[in-house]
This record gives structure tokens, sequence and C-alpha cells, in this order.
């Protein structure tokens, strides 16, 4: 039977919740109605509302609670309804949630999820598109999370919430309705690692969240050309999985990264860096990238013109060879 | 109409201030806030005082001294920090800013261990869990969202345990203050809003932080009782604290409390308050005085003598003699400990780092 990122999340919820008595869910919306986008639909049915609640409309009051949760030796998962409504929370998230195991010299574990869907494509209002990863990935103390499967939907979900660190779970919402066979519970690779989807000898896709499934389509519409392509899902944006990406990049000499977020300091910079560092007598080609333009997001009808699509991966897949 | 607007009145504070102790000692009787304190405890606020007051003079000698990097000071704050504290039981939580060191010693929060931050040795080093006293926040305000989800941790589970957040006037005009509160009181939360209001965010005053009546005020718009006491009389601020912790416990939900005192030092040692207020200020300040009222007040009622001062002098001395001595003996930190414990599980993240810091040391013959 056919399952969807979003229901293999909301899997995860339930099962993680049913293991764990001190797993909380919270957020705008999240009890009743069972989240905007439905992934924690039934949880407060089948918790109770002091398992699974409502709050008030307050990012910074969610995470700062949840923060007060943690101490306290419960293991919340707060929601952000949206990408673009994290940011009030951002002080929380950075100088606290961040923060405060290593001020304590470890003496405070702060096993908190912190649960945001992210990124574009859905026709969306402003504000409700956006791509705030590279933020969370440059503050040390976050691990940074982002499935591009229901299958990591469901397992990285479960490591996040077992996870004793604060871990940002960056869910891509245009693949919510993603469907795999895929039976639950399922356990995939650590989350740590990023993952080969898909085996290549010309040229690396390194992608992850939304743009995995970009990538793939990128690669077999690339057997058209004759070109074998590898898709790299890094699964995990801190920590960083280097040696999985000088691997790629042994084998094919090339590397693209996509991402929707906008170009200047996102992920891509990050690999391309750590590349040339690392293996630069491996590159045959520059490491390019090929992102959200340097804009803010755009309005629904204008979105189709700025994310990466397969025609935009194709042609950097083109120039990287030509080079 | 809704039914809870005829009990809104309730929530306002009185129009003056908890008062019980005159500057000269004399007491006022106040059948709302009766005298809970045995003989004992009489002396023992008086003395966490005087002991706060020496510890807190000391840490401004060790940073003109170069010992520590910079002090907040708590001089004039102490009544307020010490009775809120001490109306608290032990199993209750305190979250407090960075100048609670009065609150810290009334939990036995070694001092030593306390100015480490301002030291620069660490970013702190007492565990929370054996004092049940969070680490000092320093991002103004932020620590009320933490008290107020421990309280809700708490309240979750029926566990009848209350935690108080600290915080001052310019506290009051961040966003999560008012966040923590309206969580607290939607959830019931027990949580009590402890602010010192000491009239100063380092040089900005009262009255361009808030146009409303008085702080207590505010509490209102959350659905919390708004209290507001002498916060320079010891005996004012522990009854009206006291009130609320119990009420708070027995599940009557979170309150507010204004603690009017006055910051009679800079903000911290890096501060030059010339440049905003006047000696008259400081002098008319001086005359509300927290330690030299309660003195007053033990002497009449004859629970202070010679003996009892000496006593108390000497304690205060030896914790001073003793944080300065553990300051100047305070190791220099680890560089290596830059690393422990940022993650409980660190797989993937920082090891060229930690390398190149472990060669770096090697090189240079330290490590």
């Amino acid at each position: 039977m056919a399952v969807t990122m979003g229901q293999a999340i909301n899997a995860a919820l339930s099962d993680a919740m049913e293991a764990d008595p001190k797993v909380l869910m919270f957020g705008e919306d999240v009890g009743r109605l069972g989240g905007v986008f439905r992934v924690t639909d039934g949880l407060q049915e089948r918790f109770g509302d002091k398992r699974c609640f409502d709050t008030p409309l307050a990012e910074s009051g969610i995470v700062g609670t949840a923060i007060g949760l943690a101490m306290y030796g419960w293991r919340p998962i707060a929601e952000m309804q949206f990408d673009g409504f994290s940011y009030p929370a951002f002080e929380q998230i950075v100088s606290h949630l961040a923060k405060m195991p290593n001020r304590s010299r470890g003496t405070v574990k702060l096993p908190v999820t912190i649960r945001i869907p992210y990124g574009g494509g859905i026709g969306a209002v402003e504000h409700h598109s956006e791509s705030p990863e590279a933020y969370w990935a440059h503050t040390a103390g976050l691990k940074v999370m982002t499935p591009g499967t229901p299958e990591d939907g469901y397992s990285l979900m479960r490591a996040a919430i077992a996870s004793d660190d604060p871990v940002i779970f960056l869910e891509p919402k245009r693949r919510y309705w993603m469907k795999s066979d895929a039976e639950l519970p399922v356990e995939t690779e650590p989350p740590h690692q990023a993952v080969v989807r898909r085996a290549g000898s010309d040229v690396t896709l390194v992608a992850y969240g939304p743009m995995v499934r970009t990538a793939l389509d990128a690669a077999e519409a690339a057997e058209d050309e004759g070109w074998s392509v590898e898709v790299l899902d890094l699964r995990s944006l801190a920590p960083l999985d280097t040696a999985a990406l000088v691997e790629s990049l042994q084998r094919t000499g090339r590397v693209i990264v996509i991402h929707e977020a906008a170009m200047t300091l996102g992920m891509g910079a990050e690999v391309a860096a750590r590349l040339q560092e690392r293996a630069f007598y491996h590159l045959e080609a520059p490491v390019l990238r090929v992102t959200g333009f340097d804009t803010p997001y755009p309005p629904a009808k204008l979105e189709e013109y700025w994310l990466p699509d397969v025609d935009r991966v194709l042609d950097a897949v083109e120039r990287s060879l030509d080079y | 109409m809704n039914p809870n607007v005829s009990e809104a009145n309730e929530l306002l504070p009185p129009d003056e201030p908890v008062h019980l102790l005159d500057p000269d000692g004399t007491f006022h009787e106040d059948p709302e806030h009766p005298l809970e304190l045995d003989d004992d405890q009489l002396r023992e606020l008086y003395r966490l005082m005087v002991v706060t007051r020496k510890v807190d003079r000391e840490a401004i000698n060790l940073q003109r001294q170069g010992q520590l990097g910079v002090y907040a000071s708590c001089m004039g704050q102490e009544a307020a920090q010490v009775a809120s504290a001490y109306a608290l039981r032990s199993e209750d939580w305190i979250f407090p800013s960075y100048r609670e060191l009065g609150a810290a010693l009334v939990r036995h929060v070694d001092a030593v261990g306390l100015l480490q931050l301002y030291r620069g040795t660490w970013l702190s080093d007492h565990d929370p869990y054996e004092h049940n006293f969070a680490l000092m926040a320093i991002p103004i305000g932020t620590q009320a969202l933490h008290a107020a989800g421990f309280a809700m941790g708490a309240a979750f589970e029926d566990n009848p345990i209350v935690s108080m957040v600290y915080f001052g006037d310019g506290g009051t005009s961040e966003g999560d203050p008012h966040e923590a509160m309206t969580f607290a009181g939607v959830f019931k939360a027990p949580v009590i809003f402890f602010v010192q209001n000491n009239q100063y965010a380092i040089s900005v005053p009262l009255d361009r932080q808030t146009a409303a009546p008085t702080l207590a005020h505010k509490a209102i718009g959350y659905g919390l009782p708004g209290y507001r006491c002498d916060g320079n009389d010891v005996l004012a601020t522990y009854a009206v604290t006291r009130k609320a912790v119990e009420r708070a416990r027995s599940g009557q939900g979170p309150a507010f409390i204004e603690a009017l005192t006055y910051r009679m030092e800079a903000h911290t040692t890096s501060d030059d308050p010339t440049r905003y207020r006047t000696q008259e200020e400081l002098d008319e300040a001086a005359k509300t005085d927290p330690i030299a009222r309660m003195r007053n007040y033990l002497t009449q009622r004859d629970l202070y003598d010679d003996e009892l001062e000496t006593e108390i002098e000497e304690q205060a001395k030896d914790t001073a003699t003793t944080v300065r001595a553990g300051i100047y003996d305070a190791p220099h930190g680890d560089p290596m400990e830059l690393f422990e414990h940022v993650y409980v599980d660190p797989t993937g993240f920082f090891e060229e780092h930690r390398e190149l810091l472990r060669s770096e040391l090697a090189e240079g013959g330290e490590a």
C-alpha cells in the first residue's frame, strides 16, 4: 500500500509517542485540526491533549517553552507552521536551544525536535515558501535533517526524536504527497550519512529535501543525452557528510549542487568549498550550483521561473561536461 | 460578555506597593500579608543580604583587579532577590538573569562557579539540577519562556513545584516575557514572573520602557494577577512572593510581581552611570537601603546584637575571601573543552577543527 511522505512523518510521530511517554507534540493547529498539512492528524485523538496540543500563536514561545519542557525532562517536538514563521523563534533557537548544552558543560540536555515545513512549489502566498536551512546549518549546537523520500520521512523523524541533541527537522512541503511502497516502520541509513540515490559515472548531482526528486528526474532525462548522472541525497545538512561527497566526486569528477535556497552562502557554497579543499585534483570541472535566485522568494505565479527545475539542472550538467 | 470580565479587577495591582518596613525599621501590620517568619528566619534573611553585598563588592573588586572581565552588581537589590528566592521551596526552580547573585546564594550556588561566566573561564560552572537554579541568561527576558515551559512540564504530571523567573524593568519591553505570560496564563502553569524594577535598563529610565501605569498593570493582559511590593523591604517582598508562590502551587495559576528597587551600582563594571543619573538621586535611593532597614527592625525586636553582628560580618568576610581565592586559583580553562559539550553525539562535526587545535597546542608545548 502506498504511503506519502506526510503519512510517513505522521506515522513516525505516532510511533515515537507510543514508544516513549515523554514525547510531546505541540504547535499552532497541530491538535484538533491535525496540522495545516495534516501531518499531526490523529495524534491528539490517540494520545490526548496533554501529549499533543495547540499553543498560542507565538513561535518564540513555542520554542522557548520547548526548551523549558526539555529541561524538566520531556522530549518535545515543536512545529513551526511554515518556514517563514520560524524567524520569530530565531533567538530562542540560536541563543538557547543551540547553546545551552554547551554553556552548561553538558549538564543540561535539550532533546528537542523543531519541525519546519519548508520550500516552495505549492503556489503559496508570501512567507510560506522559504528555505532557511543555511541559518540553522550555520549554527553550532544544532543538527539539521531533511528527508527526500517517504522512507526517510519516517526514519529520519524517528532519529531526530531519539536524538539527545536538538534537531531542526526540515520537511519538504511540496513532497508531502510523494508516494512510496515502503512498509512502515522502516529504518534507513544512519542520519548523519549522505546516500547515493542513483549511481552514475559522469557527474554528481548533490541535492536534499525537495530537490532530491528534481535531481532524480534530471538524472533520468540525462540518460537520453547519454549522460550517466549520480544523485547524492545529503539527508543531513549538519553535520555534512564530507566523506560521501568526496567519494562521489572521485567517481564522477564533476559535482553540481542543487537547492531551492538562494545561492549566496547557501549549502552549495559549503559543498563547493569542502570539495576543493579536500579533493582538488579530482575536479574535472568547477563545482556548479543550481539554486533559487539571489532575490526574495517570488509570488506564486512566478515561482516556476525561480525554482530550480530539470531543464536548469540539465543545462548545468551540460556546462560541467563541456568544461 | 466574557464571564472573566467580572473578575478583571482582581487582577489589577493595588494602588500602593505592599510595604511592611519603614527605613527606620518600624513595622506595619498588614492583615493580608501576615509575618510568617520565625526569629531564626528573620536573622537568616538579614545574614543572606549581608553576605550577598559583601560577595558582590568582592566581585567588583576582582573586576577592578583584572580577575573578572566584567561584572553586573546587584547592590541595592539584595532584599528583592533574597526574599523572593527564600519564599520558594528547595524543589522549586529559579530561572535567573545575569544579576541574581542574591538568589543564587540563597540556593547555595557556589559564587566562584557563578563568576566563571564573568571571568571567561567557561560560560557557567554549576549543575542546574543540583540547585534547581538554571544558568544565568544574558539575552534579556528570554529565560521567561524556559521558566514557563518548565512549569508547564511540572503541571503536566501534577508535580507541585513552582518556577520563578527574574527579569527587570527593561525586560518587560522584550517580546519573550509577554509570550511566556501568554503561555503561562493559557496553560495555568505555576510560574512566578518576578520583576525587579530597578529603574534603569543600563542608562534608559523606566518612562522610556512603558506608558503603563505600573509594570504590574501589564499582567492583566495575560490573565495574571499583578502584585507590587517595596522591593527594598525584605519582609514585604517575602510576604507577597510567598502568597503568589503558594497560590501557584495550589493550582491557581501564574502571577506577576513587580518589586520596586534601585540599582545602586553601575549596570556593569563597564558602565559609567554618572552620564545619566545624579549624585542627589543616588543619595535619595541610599536612604531606602534594604540592609540598614532590616538591621533597624531586628534591633527593635531585640534580635540583633554585637555578637550577631560580628558573627555575620565574619561569615561574609570568609565567604568573600573564599570567592577571592577561588577566582585567583581558577584554572585558565582547557582549550580542548571547546569541543566537549556542543553535542551529546558529535559524530560528523568539527573533527578537523579539534585536530587542528590539538596540533597547535602540541606545537606550542601546551598539550
